[in-house]
């Protein structure tokens, strides 16, 4: 008895060794092929950066962002002349720090981008499977609204959306989720048409296997990897679009920081004091930037079919 | 094709059905919008007799209902900022947003067309991968920032154009490459893997092969031939056009739906944004139409199914 159980801790414990060595191992495999590429190795080494700053923004950033201070209005990043060694990148017209407010703004940008695009997945991927998988009424209905939508720039339904419910960062997130979903709704549903006729599939449906338990256990994992991918390529565009419309005014509201709030600002002053509306392009730039490359490279990776573009 | 055309107009009504009952739900969410069209000094009793006038007491269906038979005869309602029909005033402002997208369209058109085909011609060259790269950063750049960027350099710093406003060509340039720019990006992409697929066809390797001079193989024989996605493509990007429209007309006081529709949005002025969005749907909708009849004529394989 005694005996027995031990062999079974053993063979336990043998399980937990392979298994960590199957971690290990995916690991270094999945590090080998980033580092084979360069756009790829970029991207991810700028997301990363992105995602520290955002965490420890209140470690990294200088100074207090909202700190408002007369005497420091509008001084120029510290290397031109009247630029100061304390602020890097300029003051801005109430005389708070650029870069701590770029450091603090990436907080919402990858907020609204990653909660939304979460969103925006579960409606996506429900309506796609759904409509694959059932087919009929079901299907023309549901692609129907798929190109209502298609029609109308996200912009425009995000618009309308800020104009009823008022904007605010959950009211954001929940506008962006929801106007995003259909380019998850189209494409899985793609994938589950044509996966719902693999042999695996049919074999599963002829033993007696409900519907709910094949879309979950055999057509859902096979779909997850382009969903990975657009959701990667949806969070660079979504950081564009809550940029425009805090921009616009229309989206995060002071005294939150965003960048598209920090440029907005900075608008006003262009003719004198350039680096307002300047810097906080740049960091969208770069961040939206190497998610692309990031994208691209998971895409490249997990979709066999797609050729790399180099 | 007359078939096909009516087949493909008459699957427009579902769309717009959906999009009005979208539309129409989200603003019977939003309240009672009677406050906000009166005085601040009225009172509640004010408020009651005009809500029922307007027929605002009434369930969901029957407002819905009525509200449809105002939309097919055009009719959005009373723009309670400029009191007057809301139809009107987008259509007014709806040509100089044209204006403004017609001429982004030429400008991704001109950087397009030569990128692409350059850098699918050299693949791998340091052309290639500056254009390649170009593109990348292009898609990246939010373009409302890129068009603060061209008027702080162009307009405050050399002072070659003006800073905003519609008028003459000099007022268009800078908006227009501003809205440009990303559309050159994605079709620049698109251009080059489309022709680097077909360069590699036996076609081109015959007309290669038997001395064409390298100009007619490039543009005759694969660069029509590479068309045919692009086309579909670039109109679907009407959608992004349009929407990049709304931004970059507000950076440059553009006097177009874009400043009409975010002016109606701050003031909760939703006759304004209903017309707005069927404007464009309808805009987008006719432009993806055009597209498949193009994509047709490009490529006759295709049947009228």
């Amino acid at each position: 008895m005694s005996a027995n159980l031990q062999s079974h801790a053993a063979a336990e414990s043998d399980a937990g060794v392979i298994k960590s060595r199957k971690k290990t191992n995916a690991l270094s495999r999945w590090t080998k092929l980033l580092l084979k590429s360069k756009t790829g190795t970029v991207g991810f080494i700028i997301v990363l950066l992105v995602c520290l700053v955002a965490a420890f923004a209140n470690f990294l950033a200088p100074h207090d962002p909202a700190a408002i201070n007369p005497a420091k209005m509008l001084k120029p990043p510290s290397w031109l002349e009247g630029g100061e060694k304390a602020y890097l990148l300029g003051t801005d017209n109430l005389g708070r720090d650029i870069l701590s407010r770029i450091i603090y703004g990436s907080r919402v940008s990858l907020l609204v981008g990653v909660a939304s695009v979460i969103l925006a997945g579960i409606i996506g991927i429900i309506v796609g499977l759904a409509s694959g998988y059932y087919g009929g009424w079901l299907d023309s209905i549901l692609m129907r609204i798929v190109d209502s939508f298609l029609s109308i720039p996200n912009i425009l339904f995000a618009l309308v959306f800020l104009a009823v419910f008022g904007p605010s960062v959950p009211t954001l997130i929940i506008v962006l989720g929801v106007t995003n979903w259909v380019a998850y709704a189209r494409i899985v549903r793609g994938e589950t048409l044509s996966i719902k006729e693999r042999e695996f599939v049919r074999a599963a449906r002829s033993i007696g296997v409900r519907n709910v338990k094949i879309i979950s256990r055999h057509v859902l994992p096979n779909v997850i990897s382009s969903f990975i991918v657009i959701s990667t390529l949806s969070i660079a565009t979504t950081i564009i679009l809550e940029a425009s419309l805090s921009f616009l005014g229309l989206g995060v509201q002071p005294p939150t920081v965003s960048w598209g709030g920090i440029l907005s600002d900075g608008r006003d002053y262009l003719a004198t004091s350039w680096w307002l509306a300047t810097f906080p392009g740049v960091a969208i730039t770069i961040t939206v930037l190497g998610i692309i490359f990031l994208g691209d490279w998971l895409r490249d990776v997990l979709d066999p079919r797609s050729q790399s573009r180099s | 094709m007359i078939k096909f055309l009516l087949k493909r107009v008459l699957e427009f009504i579902p769309v717009l059905l959906i999009i009005s009952f979208i539309v129409f739900s989200l603003v019977f969410v939003a309240g009672n919008p009677v406050a906000l069209m009166l005085p601040e000094d009225a009172s509640q009793e004010d408020i009651e007799r005009l809500t029922v006038a307007l027929g605002l007491d009434q369930p969901f269906i029957v407002q819905y209902g009525k509200y449809m038979l105002d939309l097919v005869q055009g009719d959005f309602g009373k723009s309670f900022r400029y009191n007057t029909d809301a139809l009107p005033l987008v259509l007014e402002r709806l040509p100089a947003t044209l204006e403004l997208a017609a001429a982004s369209m030429i400008i991704a058109i001109i950087i397009a067309i030569p990128l692409g085909v350059w850098s699918a011609t050299r693949k791998n060259s340091s052309l290639d991968l500056l254009a390649t790269g170009g593109a990348v950063i292009g898609k990246a750049m939010p373009n409302f920032w890129l068009g603060i960027m061209l008027i702080l350099l162009f307009s405050v710093t050399l002072g070659w154009f003006p800073v905003s406003g519609r008028g003459t060509i000099a007022h268009l340039i800078l908006p227009a490459i501003t809205l440009g720019t990303g559309v050159a990006a994605e079709m620049t992409r698109l251009i080059r893997s489309s022709m680097v697929e077909i360069l590699s066809q036996d076609y081109v390797r015959t007309a290669k092969s038997k001395g064409l001079r390298n100009f007619f193989v490039v543009y005759k024989h694969a660069f029509r031939n590479s068309l045919i996605p692009v086309v579909t493509i670039t109109a679907l990007q009407t959608s992004t056009l349009v929407g990049g429209a709304l931004i970059t007309e507000t950076v440059f006081s553009w006097p177009g739906l874009g400043q009409l529709l975010i002016q109606a949005v701050n003031t909760r002025d939703m006759a304004i944004v209903q017309a707005s969005v069927f404007t464009i749907a309808i805009l987008v909708i006719f432009m993806n139409l055009l597209a498949d009849v193009v994509y047709r004529i490009l490529d006759p394989r295709i049947k009228y199914s």
